[in-house]
């Protein structure tokens, strides 16, 4: 047996499906769509019940992906029972999706959800004149207590084992007897679900007119004989119209409320989160802390603050995942190690995963012959390739974790709602915010924040700009760049003006794209602000488990394949079968006086050592922290390193923007559209370009006559004006 | 009193008459239950002045200006 969940977002579907399924549940795509498809079994008395989560949606029209995988699933697969989720503290706007499914000729079951919330209330809600008025079985239940499923289950069964014909609401508005005519025509072509499909020809929806054209005139004559009204011939607006009217006239005497104040706990929160003044720092210091427990080496400051150190090596040992010699090595000086600060629990995380797989690859260096090619791939190919990347994996996780703590409590929507106004300039809304700023700790979970935008064109948007905010494994890179500009007077100063130039060219990107792409029109904003909830424990945790799992997948297929092939290019020559090289003379160092000859014009691979910068670009695909490593191991150190300031800044920011790391490039890849993600690639590897090209030659504009460690501040300037130069642009082009 | 929903005071109440809005936008107001004879309450204003949020059907609902543009009201007193 197949049931469908439907209903409403937050209306507590999917902590219904995670009660019901638990384990079982995995995670797919819907073919064509970057919409998540949830299926699951529950075992009931021997038989296994495939249950399906649909997408949260408030209608079946057939505008977002979400309506229409919903739509073609309980169309095209015929669930046996469709069980319809209702939110019972917000009756009126469920019950519009519940008139829809009804009209469908498969079995519906209502399941009423959050029912102990208004008992709690003290409010009474007649559940029996629900059953009644739609003539289909209702249950309550309350998902997040696991209260009623089995119940629920019981009579779904029931129902499935039932034919159930199509019913409307409309048979009691003025255009019954259309409907009717138009679903007669529909049944005798032997159409199934004759009735939901009459309905939707007559809101003149485009599947269906292209579906059944003959029909499609049936019931454009039809309209043409009905009396003007005013509507004037908007038959969305008529059938809406009708469904809500039916449900006002019967909610009004299933619901009874012991107060008639709406003000809840949540609106009192609420109050406080987004007021006037106070947002805003709310936010700065909510993102502060999500930030601070991810990277931060200083917990709360204390080392700063009141200079704490730990000097107790077992406890070094425990906090920095065994790096004790490793800091005894740093203190050579005869003074005693020590660690400044507490860890936070990402870094914690991040060393401790840094210290297994360091060991992993110790125990296969330890049996596997030294110095043949296979221990080379294995050990210093794959495994040193994945420690790179999994060493990321906690701080991933938790800040993915974050991510979905603040969008089930309700807060992510609040923050699209205090941003919006801010971002809708660069063609973007204030959804997009979070996903962005999130950038700045991993461009993989920023990508994967993106699921909460429900605009294809500007998901893919968000997901191209995410790596233009600078993540935590770019700053090595800036690190090293920044002893060597100017002498490290400047060092910091330099580091922002990465920084803001990234945020700018985001803002260029973005107002570029919005100039020239052909659909000016905003997606709308309209969006549902839900009550603030406590998050729930186990959901949060199969959101992370998911994608964890989908993580390590990518990376130990396609990532991990990646790795292999930049192994092999720096490991060997053109006569790969004569056996392994120095990177010098390999492969990639070939390919880097090609490139180098691409990338003459940004100034960084000009001169002898101009091909290690250019392989340092390739290699940092693995991971950005790689380019440091590689420029290393060609001999490039902050000693080394000979390039002008202008060269620095061109390499810093082509690094910047241009494709990033594997891990981020195949998330962007399974969060865009297709089309969507063959544009973010070539962005990426033409914004880098030009970008790079346009701050280098600035960069030698500058150099003649101002002192060199403010050029940051200049570049920064010009991007500004530049920046200012396209805003009004764009204003004028509207106007 | 007939205005649009951009013009109404935090607090006001009112009631939708008519929707000018076209399209993909018109149905969504439609299926998120803005529809003639709706009640309508604007709760506030976003910080930065925009969007704003109102009470409709018992839920919050946020939305731009421009898009409240859209919406003629009748006030209630």
């Amino acid at each position: 047996m197949k049931f469908g969940l439907a209903g409403n977002p937050n209306s507590g579907k999917t902590t219904l499906f995670n009660s019901l399924t638990g384990s079982t549940a995995h995670v797919g795509n819907w073919p064509g769509v970057t919409v998540d498809k949830r299926e699951g079994t529950y075992k009931y008395s021997d038989e296994k019940i495939n249950i399906v989560d649909l997408p949260g949606i408030y209608s079946l029209s057939p505008y977002s992906p979400e309506e229409i995988v919903s739509r073609n699933f309980i169309l095209d697969e015929a669930p046996d029972c469709i069980i319809n989720v209702v939110d019972a503290t917000n009756l009126e706007r469920n019950l519009y999706l519940t008139t829809q499914l009804l009209e469908i000729d498969i079995p519906v079951v209502i399941a009423l959800n959050m029912i102990d919330v208004i008992k709690q209330r003290g409010d009474i809600l007649n559940a029996e004149d629900l059953e009644r008025t739609f003539g289909v079985p209702v249950v309550e239940i309350s998902a997040l207590k696991s209260d009623g499923l089995r119940e629920l289950i019981k009579v779904s069964v029931e129902a499935a084992k039932t034919k159930r014909v199509g019913t409307s609401v409309l048979s009691e508005s003025k255009i019954a007897t259309m409907v009717e005519e138009v679903t007669n025509k529909l049944q005798a072509e032997n159409i199934a679900s004759p009735l939901f499909h009459a309905v939707k020809l007559i809101e003149n929806d485009e599947f269906e007119i292209n579906a059944h054209h003959e029909v499609a005139v049936l019931a454009k004559s039809l309209k043409e004989k009905m009396p003007e009204d005013e509507f004037e011939g908007d038959y969305e607006g008529i059938i809406a119209d009708a469904r809500y009217r039916f449900i006002t006239k019967y909610f009004r005497k299933t619901i009874a409320k012991k107060d008639n104040s709406n003000y809840t706990k949540s609106d009192k929160i609420d109050k406080v989160m987004t007021h006037k003044l106070w947002s805003i720092p709310i936010f700065i210091v909510i993102m502060f802390v999500v930030f601070h427990i991810v990277f931060s080496e200083d917990l709360l400051f204390l080392n700063a603050l009141f200079g704490l150190e730990i000097k107790n090596p077992g406890l070094i040992n425990f906090l920095t995942g065994m790096g004790y010699e490793g800091i005894l090595e740093e203190n050579e000086e005869g003074m005693a190690a020590a660690l400044g600060g507490i860890p936070s629990l990402g870094v914690f995380l991040q060393s401790w995963m840094g210290y297994l797989t360091g060991l992993l690859i110790d125990l296969f260096a330890g049996f596997m012959p030294e110095g043949t090619w296979y221990t080379g791939l294995i050990c210093d190919g794959i495994l040193t390739g994945l420690d790179a990347i999994f060493s990321f994996i906690p701080q991933i996780l938790l800040l993915f974790l974050f991510i979905a703590i603040l969008e089930d409590s309700g807060y992510m929507a609040r923050v699209a709602f205090i941003m919006d106004r801010a971002f809708r300039k660069f063609g973007l809304s204030g959804k997009a915010f979070i996903p962005l700023l999130m950038g700045f700790g991993c461009s993989v979970p920023a990508m994967m924040a993106t699921k909460a935008l429900e605009d294809e064109k500007e998901r893919d948007l968000t997901i191209r700009l995410s790596p233009f905010f600078s993540c935590g494994a770019k700053a090595p890179i800036w690190a090293m760049l920044a002893v060597v500009v100017a002498g490290s007077m400047m060092g910091d100063i330099f580091v922002f003006s990465i920084y803001l130039i990234g945020i700018a060219l985001a803002i260029v990107s973005a107002t570029f794209i919005k100039l020239f792409s052909k659909d000016k029109e905003m997606p709308p904003f309209i969006m549902e602000l839900p009550e603030y909830h406590l998050p729930q424990f186990k959901s949060l945790m199969l959101r992370l488990w998911d994608k964890f799992k989908h993580f390590v997948q990518k990376a130990s297929t396609i990532i991990a394949a990646s790795i292999i092939v930049i192994w092999f290019l720096s490991n060997f020559d053109w006569a790969f079968w004569r056996g392994m090289v120095d990177i010098t003379e390999s492969m990639l160092a070939d390919l880097g006086k090609v490139l180098q000859y691409i990338f003459y014009p940004l100034g960084f691979a000009q001169g002898a050592d101009g091909w290690k910068y250019s392989v340092a670009t390739i290699t940092g695909l693995i991971a950005k922290e790689e380019v440091v490593a590689t420029l290393a191991n060609l001999g490039i150190t902050e000693d080394t390193m000979a390039l002008s300031n202008a060269a620095i800044y061109s390499f810093a920011i082509y690094n910047l923007i241009t494709l990033p790391c594997f891990a981020a490039v195949s998330t962007a890849k399974s969060e865009s559209s297709k089309k969507g993600f063959i544009v973010t690639i070539i962005w990426w590897l033409i914004a880098s370009y030009v970008a790079a090209f346009i701050i280098y030659r600035l960069g030698i504009l500058l150099e003649i006559s101002i002192i060199d460690g403010l050029l940051g501040i200049f570049v920064v300037v010009a991007i500004c004006i530049l920046l200012g130069a396209i805003v009004s642009l764009n204003k004028k082009q509207r106007a | 009193m007939l205005k649009t929903l951009k013009e109404f005071k935090v607090a006001e109440k009112g009631i939708v008459k008519k929707i000018t809005a076209e399209g993909k936008f018109k149905r969504k107001l439609y299926d998120m239950g803005v529809t003639p004879g709706a009640d309508i309450e604007l709760i506030k204003f976003a910080p930065l002045g925009d969007p704003l949020e109102i009470n409709i059907r018992g839920y919050k609902l946020t939305l731009r200006k421009s898009e409240a543009e859209q919406i003629i009201m009748e006030v209630i007193k």
